[in-house]
């Protein structure tokens, strides 16, 4: 399994990674972010690109 | 395989590392003319300038990409021929496959007084440290140009205080974006204080009488601003001097088909700024998007296409996506609203503050703009895949309930 952050700190809410991967990430009506903290290594391009394609460097993964 | 990027910005090192992740084991070199590793530039006009985060936040992470950086050199020529790029100190080197990242710099103001003291651009990490420092002292900042740069400056630097005069030749700002959405944007700027001078263009800078400093601008209109600090922010200008006589196709970017990958050499493809590759919201004419997620997307493409044959390689299809905060707002943008002839409100919530417009190119949207809707917005990505007539958006918008609400009357 793959472990998975976001600094709440940094996200901005930009929906990069609800657009690659909507299953693993979503935006709340306030438009904070929730996501699948432990995602199956089949998944790992799809994390990767979201790593790679959030403006704000929040996502980090793990393992 | 040798594997050459030039450009150590974002889209330079998503090349780098998607061709690590991809499998590369060969040699990759990175050269960029700036002396410093690859980071993020959104937050020199915002974050930094604010001064709610520091120069180590911009650094982009780096990891344990196994790279031989060619930091503070300049790439000067191409030789397709002998596939050979030329330093500028003198040296060489060899490519098998080559992606050129080399992105855009400040246009510059080339009329009298641009050499004054007081006078910034904006576009580098020096240039951001410089102009914050310079805004410390500041009394009023004339700003010139109310595109996306112009306007986070701005709104930068009313949020610490210092006066601002914003001029543009546009009748608005943000002129992507179109007339109607543009008075809401003007009245923004307004609403927190900035003096806006749209029409007239800027003629000249002036300095005090035996000084080197600027005090001050002349305005087309025969008017005049005083500023003890000026920011130009004329928009961008490509960075293809190198490229002069390699051959390639400018157009005046790069010109690539939709795997990236240059018209006229399947061995050099280009990522980012510098990139002009077909859009399907533009009818598969070629675009040139200057914003952060499209080089992020295209590095990430050209480092794995690089990698295989021509023929092997995929296409860049995600429609473009980008944002800018300014005061409260946070507005984000998909697919290519500069390509619009009008606008029309779709979503609005009821306190006015939070709102979704669509951006129509006859009858279909080409584009869409969101202020304060993050989460509406991943709706319509996912509708917008394709140019879409409006009618069919709106049916689907019918079906929808999450929305922010329905607008009555005209544009907000
Ligand atoms: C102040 C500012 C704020 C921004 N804010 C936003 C925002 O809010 N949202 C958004 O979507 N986008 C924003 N952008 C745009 C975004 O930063 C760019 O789209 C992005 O940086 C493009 O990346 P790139 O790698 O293609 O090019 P660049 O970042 O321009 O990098 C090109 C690199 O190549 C180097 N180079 C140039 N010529 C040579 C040469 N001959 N040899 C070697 N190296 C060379 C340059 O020094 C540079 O480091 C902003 C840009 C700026 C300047
Ligand atoms: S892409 Fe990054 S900033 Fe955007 S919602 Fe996801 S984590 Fe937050």
């Amino acid at each position: 399994m793959i472990k998975v952050h976001i600094d709440l700190n940094l996200c901005q809410s930009h929906g990069e990674c609800v657009a690659i991967a909507p299953d693993l990430f979503q935006l709340d009506e306030n438009d904070f972010i929730s996501w699948q903290e432990e995602v199956d290594d089949s998944r790992r391009a799809d994390l990767e690109a979201a790593v790679n394609t959030c403006p704000m460097t929040a996502i980090r993964i793990e393992g | 395989m040798r594997l050459v990027i030039v450009g150590a910005s974002l889209s330079g090192l998503r090349a780098a590392q998607a061709a690590r992740r991809a499998g590369h084991e060969g040699e990759l070199i990175v050269i960029g003319a700036e002396p410093h590793l690859p980071y993020t530039r959104p937050p020199l006009s915002k974050e930094l300038l604010q001064g709610k985060q520091e120069i180590e936040d911009s650094a982009l992470p780096v990891d344990e990409l196994d790279v031989q950086w060619r930091l503070g050199t300049e790439a000067t020529g191409l030789d397709r021929t002998r596939r050979r790029v030329r330093l500028q100190d003198g040296g060489e080197e060899h490519y098998d496959r080559l992606i050129i990242a080399t992105g855009c710099r400040a246009r510059r103001f080339d009329g009298p007084g641009a050499h004054l003291d007081g006078v910034h651009t904006l576009r580098t990490l020096e240039d951001a440290v410089a102009l914050r420092a310079a805004l410390a002292s500041t009394r009023r900042l004339l700003v010139v140009g109310a595109g996306f740069i112009g306007c986070e400056v701005a709104a930068s630097a009313r949020s610490l205080g210092v006066e601002v005069t914003m001029v543009d030749i546009a009748s608005h700002p943000l002129v992507p974006f179109g007339p109607a959405l543009g008075k809401r944007w003007a009245q923004m700027h307004r609403d927190h204080g900035v003096e806006l001078r749209l029409g007239p263009g800027l003629e000249a800078l002036y300095g005090d009488t035996g000084s080197e400093r600027v005090a001050g601008a002349r305005l087309s209109d025969g008017t005049s601003v005083e500023a003890d600090t000026v920011l130009i922010a004329l928009g961008a200008t490509l960075n293809t001097e190198w490229l002069t006589g390699s051959g390639l196709e400018l157009d005046p970017g790069v010109a690539c088909d939709p795997t990236l990958t240059s018209t006229r050499d399947p061995e050099i493809l280009a990522a980012g700024d510098i990139a002009s590759v077909p859009a399907a919201l533009a009818g598969g004419a070629r675009v040139r998007v200057e914003h952060w997620t499209t080089a992020a997307e295209h590095g990430q493409l050209a480092g794995r296409n690089a990698l295989v044959a021509h023929d092997e390689r995929t296409a860049h299809t995600a429609p473009p996506y980008f944002w800018t905060d300014q005061y409260d707002a946070k507005i984000q943008a998909l697919g290519c609203p500069a390509l619009a002839e009008h606008s029309e409100l779709l979503e609005l919530s009821p306190d006015g503050g939070r709102f979704v417009a669509a951006c129509v190119q006859g009858r279909l949207v080409v584009g869409v703009v969101a202020v304060n809707a993050a989460r509406r917005l991943a709706w319509y990505r996912r509708a917008l895949q394709t140019p879409r007539p409006l009618t069919e958006l709106k049916e689907a918008l019918a079906q929808e309930d999450a929305t922010l609400g329905s607008p009555v009357g005209a544009m907000p």
